[in-house]
């Protein structure tokens, strides 16, 4: 069965089963490798893509309920060549160690951005709730989300962000 | 070949390098290597008298090449596994050949390029990897300029090189390091005493360099093996009971088989695998075929419920062989106080956020497997093993997984994805393991107990200090085909080997249960168990983290009892000077003499521990904030300090130990295996809470200390033991209420402190 669906401003018809978690179509499909699979049950947040602007877990979605809808994933955001506002500021926190929960992280992150401009770090620690890291990152994320806010204000210089 | 394909298993491969003769490792005795890394035995030491891994692989052209053309490829049997290892040995070989780091390419543990350098755990890869290739890089750079100073006719002390790749002459003729090394072989031994560079004249080591692998982790890169996508692949899932010691009994594969898009099911013994076309197909399989009930396997009774006392009694029941770990004796004065304690830790599970992934593929008799496995050399020898394979028929590669913190299924799913691949040849086969299998399968980090008791004499100094420790062998690691699952699951079955402990001075229920510190009678006594009541191996820090949270929380219940300040009882007791070094520089760091005293909700605690007493030092200080009502301890703000001799990467360490350090909260305050009567129960993150961003510290501060040129001590696992002791002080110091029994649960504290 086809189903077409729009995956960082592209379309693509898919003859795929429409149950089929959206994951496993972003991954297999369209060799996007951000989203990742990590408990398929909407515990971890490894998966999380936006879908019309808002942070879903791409492995409990099937494909066949987003037709026609939005989705973004973090290679939407940027390149590591041309990295977006987010991504920059994890790499200049170097938030990551193993890395597997970070794309997920990102998403998470950018859909609070995306809603509250300046969060505050009760805002952010609320709203990132939702994704497990295994590596004790955590404290270099939310560095990375408050220097992606002030990146975006451009009031302060980098180094003053960090606590 | 795709683009991912060639990304990650050809980078940097340049044929024909200028300095090779032959790529040529030395020929050693198959089954003298298994296994090492963890704190055993290694592989086999061929020269003695070199430092690190040269003391097995001596020749120079087993870790450095160089081109024609000045490129440079650097050869590392240890692996990236999220600890930042690529970049550190990237920055230690840039800073000894004296070249800029980006023009080395480092290539990583691959059976048919690289060292055997055994495991990459223990904290070892600095002091494996990182001196080896440290001092290969200097005895390159050594005949680099021995060889330019015969062509000038200058002394060879009198060539230096400028960090650009090129060696100068006193007269400014300069040479590029390709068109030199393009005259020499360095099929050659290093020799023990090329002198190293000074570190005040560091360029690259010491100093901060972005990780190399992060870029791709935050753009959707190709940064994993999960991430490989080869020509004509197929996608499987291994079919297995809910969790180990359960078996199906008679799943239903007639209807598998007929299901569009199954390619075949695997069935060989005990082991069960459906391959499809697509991984949607492959699960739906699986669920299918897990429909079928299951029989469950005796053995030896799990822990009744999660109390620290149905921990003790598990353990306790199983046979112990008794290893006396240290015995001094001294004259000391008549005990004034005495205090006598249990100390438990429950099984806790290595959690991976990726569940484990293989890929495999057989062609043409030759099996090559893409692990994360923290052993690429032990996967071929357990594949080799399982296939009936000769050994050099089974090519392993390691390609990066989600961080594993341990033995966690990657061992079991490197193998499983092999068994598949020779029962589907020419077909590339991916297997991942899904969540309820990674918790349900991979080994745990075992259960543990500790039974201490210490005695203060009246000048305040400690007379005697009895330690025992009860636990399951934590180097399970698999070194043959017992040692996996499919292994276990094969007809006939390849029995799963009687474990053993890691002996002194590196220990593994042991590991740390020698106090570094200088207590007079010591007695220090492990109680080896090896039966084990549920599958357990290798867990970051092995039983560093219950002997460290014993030894540290007894310190402060004696500092209590008899009114003496925590970090003043460890300082009297510490002779060794980094120790006391990095204590101070923790509490400096704190502000520990100006801390807010123990008021009833809030309080403060510190620890410390040097990783095996031989690696990195490291303290830990921490004020935490305790809600009466719920019994809810949220960190406010925790300091580390940490020696780890010369560090390659500060900030590479620094999040390391934040890491480690965070990871520990999550262990010690709300980790543990759920068991029912005879299986686990613990099967994804509800059943298996760990620490979300809702209770991570408010902040926390890493004082990484300066040793300019000291021997590099790996660092990952230094800073568990000290976190959970200091948080167990903390709340002490906050409650007056002392916690044992892991994990210090909101429940257990509320428990503890009763009715407000």
């Amino acid at each position: 069965m086809s189903v077409t669906i729009t995956v960082n401003g592209a379309d693509h018809a898919l003859d795929v089963d429409p149950s089929t978690p959206l994951l496993y179509v972003l991954r297999d499909d369209l060799e996007l490798n951000g989203a990742k699979y990590g408990c398929g049950l909407g515990q971890c947040g490894a998966c999380t893509v936006h879908i019309d602007g808002k942070p879903a877990f791409s492995c409990l979605t099937p494909v066949g309920a987003v037709a026609g809808r939005r989705i973004r994933t973090v290679e939407g955001l940027g390149s590591a060549g041309a990295p977006g506002l987010l991504q920059q500021a994890f790499e200049k926190e170097q938030a990551a160690q193993c890395g597997y929960c970070i794309a997920g992280m990102i998403m998470r992150a950018q859909a609070l951005l995306d809603r509250i401009p300046d969060p505050d770090d009760a805002q952010i620690r609320a709203h990132m709730q939702t994704n497990l890291c295994r590596c004790g990152t955590h404290m270099r994320i939310l560095r990375a989300v408050r220097r992606a806010v002030a990146l975006r204000k451009g009031t302060q210089s980098a180094q003053e962000v960090r606590p | 070949m795709s683009p991912v394909l060639s990304n990650l298993s050809r980078r940097g491969f340049l044929a024909g390098g200028a300095l090779v003769v032959s790529f040529a490792l030395a020929p050693r005795a198959f089954a003298q290597l298994a296994g090492g890394g963890e704190g055993g035995a290694g592989p086999a030491v061929v020269a003695p008298d070199l430092k690190g891994s040269l003391k097995s692989t001596p020749w120079l052209d087993a870790w450095i090449r160089i081109d024609a053309d000045g490129r440079v490829t650097v050869f590392t049997g240890k692996v990236e596994l999220g600890q930042g290892i690529r970049t550190a040995l990237i920055q230690v070989a840039a800073e000894e050949l004296d070249i800029p780091p980006a023009a080395v390419t480092l290539v990583t543990a691959d059976t048919d390029r690289t060292p055997d350098e055994g495991l990459t755990a223990g904290s070892h890869s600095m002091q494996d990897s990182g001196t080896a290739i440290q001092n290969a890089a200097a005895n390159v750079r050594m005949l680099l300029a021995a060889e330019a100073a015969r062509d000038w006719d200058v002394p060879a002390d009198q060539v230096t090189t400028g960090g650009d790749g090129r060696l100068r002459a006193p007269d400014g003729r300069t040479l590029a390091y390709g068109e030199v090394a393009a005259r020499l072989s360095l099929h050659v031994q290093a020799v023990p005493d090329a002198p190293l560079r000074k570190p005040s004249d560091y360029r690259t080591l010491g100093r901060e360099q972005p990780r190399v692998d992060i870029p791709a982790k935050l753009t959707g890169g190709a940064a994993y093996l999960h991430d490989m996508r080869l020509p004509g692949m197929l996608h499987a899932r291994v079919v297995r009971g809910p969790s180990v010691g359960t078996s199906l009994q008679s799943p239903d594969l007639d209807t598998v088989v007929r299901m569009p898009g199954v390619v075949t099911v695997v069935r060989q013994g005990g082991f069960l695998a459906v391959v499809a076309d697509r991984q949607w197909t492959a699960i739906q399989a699986m669920r299918h075929l897990q429909r079928a009930a299951y029989d469950r396997a005796p053995q030896p009774p799990l822990p009744a419920d999660g109390t620290g006392d149905a921990v003790a009694a598990t353990l306790k029941a199983l046979p112990a062989r008794d290893i006396s770990i240290m015995d001094t004796s001294e004259p000391a004065g008549p005990a004034a106080r005495t205090v006598k304690a249990r100390y438990t830790r429950p099984w806790i599970s290595h959690g991976s956020i990726g569940p484990s992934c293989a890929i495999a593929r057989y062609v043409d008799g030759t099996m090559t497997v893409w692990t994360h496995s923290q052993g690429t050399f032990d996967v071929r020898r357990v594949v080799a093993e399982l296939l009936g394979l000769p050994p050099e028929k089974v090519h392993a590669i390691h390609a990066e997984g989600a961080g594993c913190y341990g033995q966690n299924g990657a061992d079991d799913v490197a193998a499983d994805a092999a068994v598949i691949a020779k029962a589907v040849p020419g077909r590339p086969i991916r297997l991942q393991w899904m969540r309820e299998q990674e918790f349900g399968w991979e080994p745990l980090g075992p259960g543990m107990m500790t039974e201490l008791e210490a005695a203060l004499g009246a000048d305040n100094r400690i007379v005697s200090w009895r330690h025992a420790v009860w636990s399951n062998p934590h180097n399970n690691r698999p070194v043959g085909a017992g040692g996996v699952l499919a292994g276990n699951e094969a007809d006939p079955p390849f029995p799963a080997p009687e474990g053993k402990p890691i002996p002194m001075p590196e220990g593994d229920g042991s590991r740390n249960s020698n106090p570094l510190y200088s207590f007079a009678n010591t007695h220090v006594v492990y109680h080896f168990l090896k039966d084990m009541p549920a599958r357990v191996s290798a867990l970051r820090s092995l039983g560093a983290h219950l002997n460290v949270f014993s030894i540290e929380s007894m310190l402060d219940e004696l500092a209590a009892a008899a009114g003496i300040d925590p970090l003043a009882i460890r300082l009297d007791h510490m002779r060794d000077e980094r120790a006391r070094d990095v204590m101070q520089a923790a509490a400096d760091r704190f502000g520990w003499s100006k801390r807010p005293k123990g008021d009833g909700r809030r309080g403060c605690g510190m620890a410390f521990a040097r990783y095996k007493n031989l690696g990195a030092y490291c303290a830990v200080a921490m004020e935490v904030e305790v809600d009466r009502e719920t019994g809810r301890t949220l960190v406010r703000r925790a300091v580390a300090a940490v020696d780890c001799g010369q560090p390659a990467n500060p900030d590479g360490v620094r999040n390391q130990i934040e890491g480690a350090l965070v990871q520990s909260l999550s262990w010690t305050s709300r980790e543990q295996v759920r068991f029912a009567p005879d299986r686990r129960a613990s099967f994804d993150w509800s059943s298996y809470p760990i620490l979300r961003f809702d209770d991570v510290p408010g902040s926390v501060e890493v004082v990484v200390m300066d040793r300019p040129g000291a021997p590099f001590l790996g660092i990952a696992e230094a800073g568990q033991g000290p976190t959970a002791a200091a948080l167990a002080n903390a709340i002490a110091d906050a409650t007056g209420v002392r916690l044992r029994d892991m994990p210090l649960s909101p429940d257990r504290l509320k428990a503890a402190i009763g009715p407000v």
